[in-house]
């Protein structure tokens, strides 16, 4: 005899039973699952960097090898204009650039996740106020709006983290305030008013878990967005100076003009990682959303 | 809030409002983005940095007398409510501050900036319309055969691409040169030191300057465009309209771009023309890649000193360029698709 199950354990059996769905659909998506792999073996790379190459071989006063080497069976990669490693910048740099990347998305999918529920949810003017206020943010041009931050504020990975995360919320914002109206309006919604539940208890308990998919699928597009702004402040020279990111490599070989000296393993290496994780999030991202959203199936 | 009974009743049809009421509404909308864009101008540069006068002094200043003489001419001895409407008056008059790098003021330094960057945004754009409309036209109509694979592994890579580094590439490869092939582009600039403006030459050498800025933006536009266009058109692939079309004894040809184009090319409208709006932030990488003397060189240059007067300069006129376009892109619609009026 098995005991009779909770209300809980149903629910949870609920929930393990959509997962398992959803991830049948996303593993039809070829793309999506090539994404996905290439991703982890960034993340484990990044992970594992001290392993892979110690930290000694980055830093430009212990640097072994001769001034922009091409690549050599000890340097895979080549040499940077300080003799460094252009492989293992390349290894350290994913630590900053998924690190930003990632939590820039965290700060900016909080944010545009509560305005988004909010000017949903809400009626009357807090509701047009909140609208407004993130129509005006989206008009505000995004990149030069980061530039003149971090130029104003400073350069360090915080105010980095910071800068991305607080500019790019308004696009979450409306893609949440959307999915907000349309599922206010279902009647099971309507039940749980008519039981009493409050405002809060109806946000979180029912309308958040239903746009969640939706936000978990713009977490993968944000992402993408993130880590490119942090290339290019990187590249414009408003990086945090004291770490090696994929971008701030990129402005060094720039600056020491790698591209007319004929130095390609400075240039390709750094901006084909760029390329492969942006890229990467992009397909993950783009399975997500078809899977999530049956409308857009069968493309 | 909404009751029982008030749902089982159909909603009643929102009254369409006039177009007169609509575009009022749709200017005063912009008229309120632009004045929380100079509150916002303001803040960023009055309230962030601390104390301007040693920030954008850059401790040029030994004596507190030099102080004080700087945050008078700066205007930075007023309180902040009046420094605001000093602000606002200035800046509706054209007065943007002077430049701390090149010693002129910066309405005089925008108005001469902004030729290159309109030069090389506007035709990157008009270009990259065309590609990417076509190719994602294409790639819908076409879907899941080997052309939409293509052309949609083609966009997405360009699409996750910083555009400044397939600049560098492109100064690499075509400029510079690899190996046996010598380079056929300039590496950068907008003319040739030895050309005498307004001649056919000069015309010729701008162009050949501009070439491979323009190809790095227009294949950087293109992605949006073209992932746009092709989901616009997979949405109209299944509507009644279209079998319809074809049941009249169409071919595929008049079917796709007398009827689903047609109806498909409205969100394309709008992103084309918000894009627009985008002008100087697309610009600021590639003009410092490209050594171009427009505005986004002039904002990247600004960010070494930082010359604050400049930044804010160009901050306000890509804000005042995009919220314009955004208003054109809701008065057009309002004419083309009287569906948003409601």
């Amino acid at each position: 005899m098995t005991a009779p199950l909770t209300q809980r354990q149903i629910a949870r059996g609920r929930r393990r039973a959509a997962r398992r769905r959803n991830w049948l659909i996303f593993r039809t998506h070829r793309s999506g699952v090539v994404g996905l792999v290439v991703l982890s073996l960034f993340i484990l790379v990044a992970l594992l960097a001290p392993l892979l190459v110690p930290h000694d071989t980055i830093e430009v006063t212990k640097a072994t090898g001769g001034i922009l080497e091409p690549p050599s069976s000890e340097y895979w990669l080549g040499t940077d204009q300080t003799g460094r490693s252009v492989l293992a910048l390349c290894i350290w740099g994913a630590r900053i650039s998924l690190l930003v990347g990632l939590l820039a998305t965290a700060i900016s999918i909080v944010i545009g996740t509560l305005i988004g529920l909010m000017s949903g949810f809400f009626e009357g003017w807090p509701a047009r106020f909140l609208y407004r206020f993130t129509e005006w943010f989206l008009v505000l041009p995004f990149l030069l709006l980061a530039l003149v931050m971090s130029a104003v504020l400073g350069r360090s990975l915080a105010i980095i983290i910071l800068v991305i995360g607080v500019t790019s919320w308004p696009s979450t914002a409306l893609l949440i305030r959307s999915q907000t109206l349309s599922v206010k309006e279902r009647p099971f919604l309507e039940r749980a008013r008519a039981l009493g539940a409050g405002r809060w208890h109806q946000m979180t308990r029912h309308i958040l878990p239903n746009v969640m998919p939706m936000v978990f699928a713009n977490t993968t597009l944000t992402v993408s967005i993130a880590i490119l702004t942090e290339t290019t402040l990187a590249f414009l020279g408003l990086g945090d100076p004291t770490r090696v990111s994929w971008g701030s490599m990129l402005e060094d070989a720039f600056d020491v003009g790698a591209m007319t000296t004929g130095a390609w393993w400075y240039i390709i290496p750094p901006g084909l990682c760029v390329v492969a994780v942006v890229l990467s999030f992009n397909l993950v991202g783009q399975a997500l959303e078809e899977t999530v959203n049956p409308r857009l199936r069968g493309r | 809030m909404t009751t029982l009974i008030t749902a089982q009743v159909p909603p009643p049809v929102a009254k369409r409002r006039s177009y007169g009421r609509y575009a009022g509404g749709k200017v005063l909308g912009a008229l309120g983005s632009l004045f929380f864009a100079l509150v916002a101008n303001f803040l960023l540069f009055r309230v962030l940095p601390g104390d301007p006068a040693r920030t954008l002094g850059r401790n040029r200043f030994r004596t507190e007398e030099q102080l004080e003489n700087f945050r008078h001419t700066y205007g930075l001895d007023q309180s902040m409510p009046e420094q605001f409407l000093t602000f606002l008056k200035n800046t509706f008059t054209g007065e943007l501050g002077i430049s701390l790098r090149y010693r002129v003021p910066v309405s005089d330094l925008i108005a001469d900036r902004i030729w290159p960057t309109l030069l090389l945004v506007g035709t990157s754009t008009l270009l990259a319309m065309l590609i990417g409309v076509y190719l994602g036209i294409i790639s819908g109509w076409n879907r899941g055969k080997k052309v939409d694979t293509a052309s949609q592994s083609t966009t997405l890579t360009l699409y996750s691409m910083p555009e400044w580094w397939l600049g560098l590439l492109l100064i690499a490869a075509l400029a510079v040169g690899i190996g046996p092939f010598t380079g056929i582009f300039p590496t950068g600039g907008l003319h040739s030191t030895d050309v005498e403006p307004g001649t056919f030459g000069y015309v010729v050498d701008t162009a050949w300057h501009l070439t491979l800025p323009v190809i790095t933006l227009t294949l950087a536009y293109l992605a949006e465009f073209s992932l746009i266009m092709r989901s616009s058109i997979l949405d109209e692939l299944g509507e009644d309209y279209l079998v319809t079309a074809r049941a009249k004894g169409l071919r595929d040809v008049e079917v796709r771009n007398k009827h689903a184009v047609r109806n498909a090319l409205l969100p394309t409208t709008t992103l084309v023309v918000l894009n627009i709006g985008f002008v100087v932030s697309g610009a600021i990488t590639i003009e410092t890649v490209f050594s171009i003397p427009g505005l986004g060189l002039l904002s990247s240059e600004a960010l070494d000193i930082p010359d604050f007067w400049v930044l804010q300069g160009t901050f306000l006129v890509a804000t005042a360029a995009v919220i314009f376009a955004n208003l054109v892109v809701n008065l057009l619609y309002g004419l083309i698709d009287p569906r948003v009026r409601t």
